[in-house]
């Protein structure tokens, strides 16, 4: 694998770093990542790559692009990498979020596998950003229905038990979630200048 | 229902599709459109040509250069609809602005005086002034080439132009990256709002009728679903019908501003759906009239002469290659006769001829239409020159001279 220069643009420290763990595990040693800002496109031409692999949600693009067609610096012209044999890989590509630009003559065998694993890569990211939006929701909604229980075991000396299984049957009868009906019980109390 | 995909750039002119989908034109028309939002033209170009989406708000020359095969991927793209008029700004830094005309509103009136002040300020600035532009092929650069040409200027070589995002030009202003951009609203008005830059030229005193974005489609997949084509052609008529009434201009500039479309305050977008500019900040608004048309005087009818300056600049300049061949394929993005297909029952005000010679209409005009009651507005290039779409070699030898 030794001989291809990786350029990552990137502005996600942490996702550039999943893409560039990727692609050394998979051999690839000459691999940089470049975050799209200032000079960037200078920095790209002195480092003259073979593969440039981009984020497609990167309002930069455009002036990567650029550089593409006016650079002349760059030894051997650089176009996007589209394998018009393989529609699924174009699909799965533009979903995953991530565009290649590779020089011209660069064999598709080679260029794929390098693809491959940047779409892997990037889906991956995509769902522990998720996983980890969820988590974070799912904690926040934790504590609210704690407080929630706090206030009823205050005011109205329940214990926690009963507190949540108050709160569980108000949610049933009202058809609300559990964390609706929390919300809109600290709301009251704090309206009612309530101490918890 | 039928879904539609719709790519879109966070810029005051996708207003139509917005308005489209939000105002329920879209729906009365059995469609569903799905707006997508794209941070790059790069990003838009490449989700229409591979089919993510089906229909994207595009810049005009980059669907030409798409289809010439001037961009990455070449597929043959359509435009049957053009979606604003007009619309772009000029704004420099303070610093490089002092050596213009001080009086705003006669720098903006005036472009010819402008562009010789702005040759003699590039002499006398401290170093080559970079101008940021959006994308080679945006109406922006090409306006801006053409105007600093006037002057004698060579934009290639006394000038810098540097590809930026708009959303980006602010800041590359405050880090002394660039000395001014040209670009879409409402980054022009944010910037002069954010007081690091004023407005030096408008696109609307450059070309008092020049073509902006449209909606491009892949060829192959307009011709396909023909009918759909026509409902949404439509819809985006009466869309753009909303948006150009002046009594829904605060409300549209308030969609607008939603995170999902331009993510920007209403104050800043509003200045250019009405035409009232506000050039530096602080100072009393001025009245640019057509600073961004959707809907009147036929505005959104694809003039195949629109399609053929927009070539003769690209050969112009080096972009591409004068041949007959690109000739035709350059006007057969602009289909006139989709929009006479789609929109021909619909009332609107019909154009008769699919060409013109571009900038002679000095003032409003009644034109040769199927209907009564079209009125085209004036077309002037700000230094007086027409474009004969019948003779584009002739055209070219006189701008070089």
């Amino acid at each position: 694998m030794a001989g291809l220069r990786i350029v990552i643009v990137d502005d996600t420290g942490l996702r550039a770093s999943i893409l560039q763990d990727g692609l050394a595990e998979a051999g690839f040693d000459d691999i940089h990542v470049v975050p799209p800002r200032g000079g960037f496109v200078a920095r790209i031409e002195r480092l003259a790559p073979d593969v440039v692999l981009m984020d497609l949600g990167s309002p930069s693009r455009d002036t990567l692009e650029e550089m593409l067609v006016v650079s002349r610096a760059l030894a051997r012209p650089i176009a996007m990498f589209v394998d018009q044999s393989d529609d699924a890989m174009i699909g799965a590509a533009i979903d995953a979020g991530i565009s290649a630009y590779v020089v011209d003559g660069l064999r598709k065998e080679r260029v794929k596998p390098i693809l491959d694993l940047a779409i892997r890569r990037f889906n991956a990211f995509a769902r522990m950003q998720s996983e980890l939006a969820e988590a974070r929701a799912a904690l926040a909604e934790r504590k609210t229905i704690d407080r929630a229980k706090a206030i009823l075991m205050n005011s109205r000396h329940l214990s926690e038990p009963d507190a949540y299984a108050l709160l569980r049957s108000t949610a049933m009868n009202q058809g609300r979630r559990i964390v609706e009906v929390a919300e809109a019980l600290i709301t009251a109390s704090d309206l009612l200048g309530g101490s918890v | 229902m039928i879904r539609i995909s719709a790519a879109f750039l966070p810029l005051t002119d996708s207003a139509v599709l917005v308005a489209a989908h939000e105002k329920g034109f879209a729906a009365a028309q059995g469609i569903e459109l799905d707006l997508l939002r794209s941070e790059s033209w790069a990003t838009l170009r490449d989700r229409l040509v591979y089919g993510q989406v089906q229909v994207a708000h595009m810049l005009a020359p980059l669907a030409i250069a798409v289809t010439l095969g001037l961009s990455q991927h070449s597929v043959s793209l359509s435009a049957p609809f053009k979606l604003s008029v007009n619309g772009n700004l000029l704004v420099m830094g303070t610093e490089f602005a002092a050596a213009l005309d001080p009086d705003i509103a006669r720098r903006i009136e005036d472009p010819v005086a402008t562009a010789h002040d702005f040759a003699t300020a590039i002499g006398l600035y401290r170093r080559k002034p970079v101008i940021g532009v959006v994308h080679r092929f945006s109406c922006h650069a090409l306006l801006l080439r053409y105007w600093l040409g006037s002057a004698g200027i060579d934009p290639d070589r006394d000038v810098v132009l540097r590809v930026l995002p708009p959303s980006l030009m602010g800041a590359a202003l405050k880090a002394d990256e660039i000395d001014g951009f040209v670009a879409g609203e409402p980054w022009s008005t944010v910037a002069v709002q954010d007081r690091q830059a004023e407005i030096v030229a408008a696109g609307a005193r450059i070309w008092q009728r020049g073509v902006e974005k449209v909606l491009a489609l892949r060829t192959d997949w307009m011709e396909a679903n023909a009918e759909t084509v026509d409902r949404l052609l439509i819809a985006l008529d009466r869309a753009a019908a909303w948006c150009d009434d002046p009594a829904n201009h605060v409300e549209l500039a308030a969609l607008l501003a939603r995170p999902n479309y331009v993510d920007r305050s209403a104050e800043a977008i509003l200045p250019a759906l009405t035409g009232r500019l506000t050039a530096r900040a602080g100072e009393t608004p001025i009245a640019v009239p057509a600073t961004m048309l959707f809907h009147r005087e036929a505005a959104g009818f694809p003039w195949k002469s629109q399609g053929l300056w927009i070539y003769s600049q690209l050969v112009r300049w080096g972009m591409a290659a004068a041949s007959p061949e690109a000739e035709r394929l350059a006007a057969d993005v602009f289909r006139s006769d989709v929009y006479r297909r789609a929109l021909g029952g619909s009332g609107a005000p019909m154009p008769g001829a699919s060409l013109k010679v571009e900038g002679a209409l000095s003032g409003p005009r009644g034109m040769g239409s199927h209907r009564a009651g079209l009125t085209l507005g004036p077309d002037r290039f700000f230094d007086g020159r027409m474009f004969d779409p019948a003779d584009i070699a002739a055209y070219l030898n006189a701008l070089r001279r």
